[in-house]
């Protein structure tokens, strides 16, 4: 354990620079990040995030985002455990018509200001599984959406970007 | 009752329709141990069940006609038949009768419709869900989820417990049903597939490798050889991708994050060289019916050799160094033991049955190509407790490394795809495959017009997350994660 601690320390790190943040994010943005929210959290968002209903695709690239590659933490990024601790709802998945209740509740208990961000295809449109019986389609058709960020699922370094559209935004108010 | 012998057998398999008598005979053979059970699923106005004959090595697919919309209870005889049970009550509205357990599994009166496969009846007010009693004096509940706290699928755990020990853990599952089965009903073979690896994230290889397994059985296609091999490529890197994030997670459980960290790289060293070499990093939508829609050359060769000399190096040390801490081994030997006659009769696949002595991997039993040109071990552990499940990931990285190794330098030439015929045809197939938590059975039909008429996608967690329940008591509380995350049983897969 000494050895691989000891090269931690000497070797350089595998932490890659920053992404700039994405322009479609920073506009989907303008509307809703304010200056009474860049005021009361600084530069430091807690995130919730909140599996309505995915593959676990998505999940396993927000897992990613911690690792020493992307080292998410380094923004001042981080994820929380309880939706009473957080800034930010990233929520993934078509919502399924089991988990809209949970995902409501989750929502009212996220104290203001808060943001929902809706992570991957499926919650940005419902996706493939639009139209089923079992689907109540994307995010915002339950709750509100901030910010969408696309793909099936996003790259880990798409999700950072928006991310940091996010910490942008909310720094230059 | 119809027998297909994988090794030979092409043609289009016939699910024998057989007598109310026989599908009796067949429970009580599968309750004394003759076959294993692959899967439970209900049809147009049939229920039909594959189960594995142990002594001949091979799939047995059986379908009883149920006029009058019931069926006599599986689970009455043999137990882990009840969810897939509850769960055909729930889709289709055929009731199993004498069923030990009545109540739904997968419909939480959401939905707005009974039986949305089959007679889609109105719905009705949802009745609350009743937990199994728990008495006793000093005993106290905890009840979990399905938004947990960290980042990881919904569902609802019910623990009691008696001060630190947990008594009784209940799981109620279904929060992720996206009714895929339905979906898939009257898609093409091709957007049918796509929402095959859309099934379970982690899994969306072997998903789409079974499914394109199934579909050209019941075509009457066989994949081309560099196919073959391109699929296996990708089965074996998605499996050491979810082995390292396994050990990684488990071990981080244990509070030892620096195992997670490592891990961390490894994984993502595997995920940015599928990104690299197959267009996507969880190699999703390559597999395709009749072949893989994505071909490799001189320079993706060299990408993986690095990565596999990389692999090797930094993977043996984290190996010395998972085995040379007591304190994270003080955590995970003799916890959450799964005894080998339950990890048998629930025929349980991958990593949990194989560290419970259950030696089975569809691999080597059905020896799909191109495993039959390869050489590889099936690692299998004993002890059966969460030490077991990490050291069987550790060996099974270990083989899928070789085995990467061999596919790289046997690749041959030719094409990637067989051409699925023009001309619509109908047909049944179905297949068996190994993903990296355990055995993929899919049983597809098609209709007249060539597209899916029904098709069953039966995730090996299906079998797994009920031995959960019975792994955890008597364990402490704070040694769920570490159990659950040692099991690591699929929510979407199991939900659909």
């Amino acid at each position: 354990m000494k050895k691989l601690l000891l090269q931690g320390i000497l070797q350089r790190p595998l932490t890659e620079k920053a992404p700039a943040a994405d322009e479609t994010a920073l506009a989907d943005l303008a509307e809703t990040v304010n200056r009474a929210a860049k005021k009361r959290l600084g530069r430091s968002l807690a995130i919730r995030q909140v599996d309505a209903g995915s593959c676990n695709g998505c999940e396993l690239e927000i897992h990613a985002l911690g690792n020493a590659f992307y080292d998410l933490e380094r923004f001042g990024l981080h994820f929380v455990a309880s939706p009473r601790h957080a800034d930010i709802l990233l929520v993934t998945g078509p919502v399924t018509k089991n988990m809209q209740e949970a995902l409501k509740r989750t929502y009212a208990a996220a104290p203001d200001p808060k943001w929902v961000i809706a992570l991957g295809d499926c919650a940005c449109t419902g996706g493939l599984f639009a139209g089923s019986y079992a689907v109540a389609g994307g995010i915002a058709e339950t709750v509100p959406v901030d910010l969408h960020i696309r793909g099936c699922p996003p790259h880990p370094e798409k999700i950072l970007q928006g991310l940091l559209a996010l910490l942008e935004r909310q720094q230059s108010l | 009752m119809t027998k297909h012998d994988h090794s030979t057998s092409r043609e289009t398999p016939p699910a024998g329709i057989v007598s109310t008598e026989t599908w009796e005979s067949i429970c009580r053979q599968m309750a004394e141990g003759q076959y294993n059970l692959l899967s439970l699923w209900g049809d147009d106005g049939f229920v039909r069940m594959a189960v594995w004959d142990i002594d001949a090595n091979a799939t047995h697919i059986v379908s009883l006609d149920c006029p009058d919309g019931t069926f006599p209870s599986v689970a009455r005889h043999h137990l882990p038949a009840l969810r897939q049970e509850r769960t055909i009550r729930d889709l289709f509205g055929l009731a199993p009768l004498d069923a030990p357990d009545e109540r739904p599994w997968l419909d939480h009166g959401k939905w707005g419709v009974r039986a949305p496969l089959g007679q889609k009846l109105p719905a009705t007010a949802p009745a609350p869900y009743v937990f199994l009693p728990v008495e006793g004096e000093s005993l106290h509940k905890i009840p979990v989820g399905p938004v947990h706290a960290g980042i990881i699928e919904p569902g609802h755990f019910r623990f009691t417990a008696s001060g630190e020990t947990v008594v009784r853990l209940e799981e109620r599952l279904g929060y992720v049903h996206k009714g895929i089965e339905q979906l898939m009903a009257g898609a093409d073979l091709s957007h049918a597939a796509k929402l095959a690896g859309r099934v379970s994230g982690d899994s969306a290889v072997a998903c789409q490798l079974a499914f394109a397994r199934a579909a050209e059985n019941a075509r009457g296609i066989e994949a081309p050889p560099r196919a073959h091999r391109l699929r296996a490529l990708m089965a074996e890197m998605e499996r050491i991708a979810n082995h390292f994030g396994d050990i990684g997670a488990i071990c981080n459980d244990a509070a030892f994050s620096l195992m997670l960290a490592h891990c961390g790289v490894l994984r993502e060293r595997v995920l940015r060289a599928a990104d690299a070499c197959f267009g996507h990093r969880l190699m999703r939508d390559v597999i395709v019916p009749g072949g893989v829609a994505a071909d490799i050359g001189a320079k993706e060769i060299d990408i993986l050799r690095g990565l596999l000399e990389g692999l090797q190096k930094d993977f043996s040390r984290l190996v010395q160094l998972y085995d040379n801490t007591p304190s994270l081994l003080e955590r995970t030997v003799g916890t959450g033991v799964l005894r080998s006659k339950l990890a048998r009769q629930y025929a349980a696949g991958g990593y949990i049955g194989r560290a419970s002595g259950r030696d089975f991997d569809a691999r080597r039993m059905v020896n799909y190509p191109p495993y039959g040109d390869l050489q590889f071990e099936v690692p299998v552990r004993a002890d059966g407790d969460v030490n077991a499940r990490v050291w069987i990931r550790i060996l099974e990285v270990r083989q899928s490394l070789a085995l990467i190794g061999q596919l790289l330098d046997g690749l041959p030439e030719g094409g990637i795809s067989a051409a699925v015929p023009s001309a619509p045809a109908s047909g049944e197939g179905f297949a068996l495959v190994e993903g990296f938590r355990g055995d993929i059975f899919v049983w597809l039909a098609l209709g007249k017009d060539g597209h899916v008429r029904r098709c069953h996608l039966r995730d090996p967690s299906w079998f797994q997350w009920p031995l959960l329940e019975a792994v955890i008591e008597g364990n402490i509380v704070a040694d769920f994660p570490l159990c659950n995350k040692s099991f690591n049983c699929s929510y979407s897969g199991h939900d659909l």
